[in-house]
């Protein structure tokens, strides 16, 4: 900047910070604390951000919770399945839409921008009827189906961007060495992809990790609930609802896609316009 | 793969050598391609697709969830009765205040924000890792904090306001404070994903030009309204579309927070449908709704393209 800011300007600039750090960051800390504190510093009006008394127990009674674990555990295999078949489904179609030319490309990047817009309500209700008369419904493999279903327009889109920045000459390198197109896919374009393909693996993991709607209309047994339709059960009618093992188990439910979209910082940038599952 | 068909993927096409040759490499692409597409495409076919087109049909049925009730055509019949239901006109008006409110807050905070990490203070590593939080957390526990921030007898939010000699309310149990309750945190959980695409935005204007103002004497003010904003206005609107879209048909969020009520007060369109398919087991009559609510998208849809395509055509010299 070549104009020098008024000091009065600089102070505004950093009171208007500190005041999206408060409102963006205050309900995590919030949460975290809540899940130190005893139940009886819950209930009262009091705003410490620190507890008065450390309480450790609440995360031991969430884990206890007949069914805070096999939900994570189901959410882990959910999440893990539809990571690994949507990356599977969708790195030879992602291929064909970078590199080839014409309606199929079009066609296809059409699809990917509309699926985004629609109401997945419209979907689920007939995705509920078909999974149902195939005895599909209330299973965790129908899930994953409908899962990879849902995330696979944006792993497209996102990985279609990443082969696109693979210069194509590196590929006509190989073919002018005689190399077939599967050594050159395997050879070639695979190592460069890697990155992007980690990237959308673990967007992917994100997406149904932290997934809500599809799996409140597909699953009725409570030994197959994934973890946000599991913390959503422990809410019980307000103040019956024990504040402090749901506040664990809800920090619990964060680490993991907390984790992953710190390592991914800095590619959750431009090209990403598309939302991944709708929740 | 035969190697005839090795130069495929080539951005421009080889030039035609001799007829017989290209029609032969042009089956041989098109083979390949459908070979690559086809993994992905099975899928999207069965179960998007398919349920999206019975979706639509759907609505034109009276299907119910009840016993083995049967299926029959009633043509309009579902889309005359939502005609006159009001349940559902007063969802979709709060469904379009809900996305209204939420795409504009979230855009101006965005962009404050925006701003803010793309100037030259300290603290932004912090705050952008800060601000990625509420991208990160699954709506559910979004929706769980906030009902803890908002409680009126153990929230934060009232605490504080009683520390300080204000009586607090019960903000997402009362009708007048429910849905702007709501919006706030819409907007806390908007804003990451519209930052990061502004920021993105802002990073590839060129620095000249906001020098250039500098020099000619403008305030930051003005270098803003008439450098930077022009400049964005691409992204602005992109976002602010989408933003618009994805809030009107969001769930988890609202249905957590609230189900829908007080009263209906923050029944938004998809949650009522949600209802009518899932509660009061009106297939046919809730895929009506989901009906309607594609027709109002793709309305939204057309005038933003619309407004794209006046764009391209101002544009041209």
């Amino acid at each position: 900047m070549i104009t020098r800011r008024p000091w009065y300007g600089t102070a505004l600039m950093y009171a208007a910070l500190a005041g999206f750090l408060v409102f963006l960051g205050f309900p995590l800390l919030w949460l975290l604390s809540a899940s130190f504190k005893s139940s009886g510093e819950l209930n009262s009006l009091a705003i410490n951000l620190l507890p008065a008394e450390w309480d450790f127990s609440n995360y031991a009674s969430a884990l206890a919770r007949q069914n805070l674990l096999p939900a994570a555990g189901n959410s882990l295999l959910v999440s893990l399945a539809t990571m690994v078949i949507t990356v599977l489904l969708s790195m030879p179609m992602a291929y064909a839409l970078a590199r080839l030319k014409g309606r199929l490309r079009a066609a296809g990047t059409v699809w990917i921008l509309t699926s985004q817009v629609f109401p997945s309500i419209l979907i689920i209700i007939p995705l509920f009827l078909v999974l149902r008369s195939i005895n599909l419904n209330d299973t965790l493999f129908g899930l994953i189906l409908v899962y990879v279903t849902f995330t696979l327009p944006f792993t497209l889109w996102m990985l279609q961007g990443y082969v696109a920045a693979i210069p194509a000459d590196l590929e006509e390198a190989g073919e002018m060495d005689g190399a077939s197109r599967f050594t050159i896919l395997r050879r070639i374009v695979l190592p460069l992809l890697a990155p992007g393909l980690v990237a959308t693996a673990m967007f992917t993991f994100v997406s149904a990790w932290n997934e809500f709607f599809l799996a409140l209309v597909l699953l009725q047994s409570p030994e197959l609930y994934t973890l946000p339709i599991a913390l959503r059960s422990f809410l019980g009618a307000e103040g019956q609802t024990q504040l402090g093992p749901l506040a664990a188990g809800a920090i619990l439910a964060t680490i993991p896609s907390l984790i992953i979209f710190t390592i991914l910082q800095k590619k959750l940038t431009g090209g990403m316009l598309a939302g991944a599952v709708k929740g | 793969m035969s190697t005839t068909a090795t130069r495929t993927t080539r951005e421009t096409p080889p030039p035609p050598r001799a007829g017989k040759r290209v029609g032969h490499r042009a089956r041989a692409q098109r083979r390949e391609a459908v070979a690559l597409v086809i993994p992905a495409l099975l899928p999207i076919i069965i179960f998007s697709v398919i349920p999206l087109v019975s979706g639509v049909a759907l609505g034109f049925t009276d299907t119910t969830l009840k016993r083995n009730a049967e299926i029959n055509f009633i043509g309009f019949g579902n889309f005359i009765e939502l005609f006159v239901d009001h349940r559902f006109w007063g969802s979709f008006g709060i469904g379009i205040v809900w996305a209204g409110a939420v795409a504009l807050l979230t855009l101006v905070s965005a962009m404050g924000l925006a701003l803010l990490l793309n100037s030259d203070l300290r603290l932004k590593g912090l705050t952008r890792v800060l601000a990625l939080i509420p991208w990160a957390m699954p709506p559910v526990v979004t929706a769980i904090v906030w009902r803890m921030i908002y409680n009126p007898n153990s929230g934060p939010l009232n605490g504080a306001l009683q520390a300080v000699g204000i009586p607090g309310a019960n903000w997402l149990g009362d009708f007048s404070t429910a849905l702007p309750a709501v919006i706030v945190v819409g907007v806390w959980a908007g804003i990451p994903q519209t930052t990061v695409l502004l920021l993105a935005g802002m990073q590839s204007i060129s620095t000249e030009q906001q020098e250039a103002a500098a020099v000619d004497g403008a305030g930051v003010f003005r270098r803003f309204w008439h450098v930077t904003l022009p400049a964005l206005r691409p992204i602005v609107l992109a976002v602010t579309a989408l933003d618009f879209i994805w809030q009107f048909n969001s769930f988890g969020l609202i249905y957590v927070l609230t189900e829908g009520g007080p009263g209906g007060r923050t029944m938004i369109p998809p949650l009522f449908t949600y209802l009518e398919a899932f509660r009061n087991r009106e297939i046919g009559y809730a895929s009506a709704m989901g009906d309607v609510l594609v027709i109002a998208i793709l309305l939204i849809l057309s005038l933003y393209l619309i407004n794209q395509f006046r764009q391209a055509k101002g544009a041209r010299p």
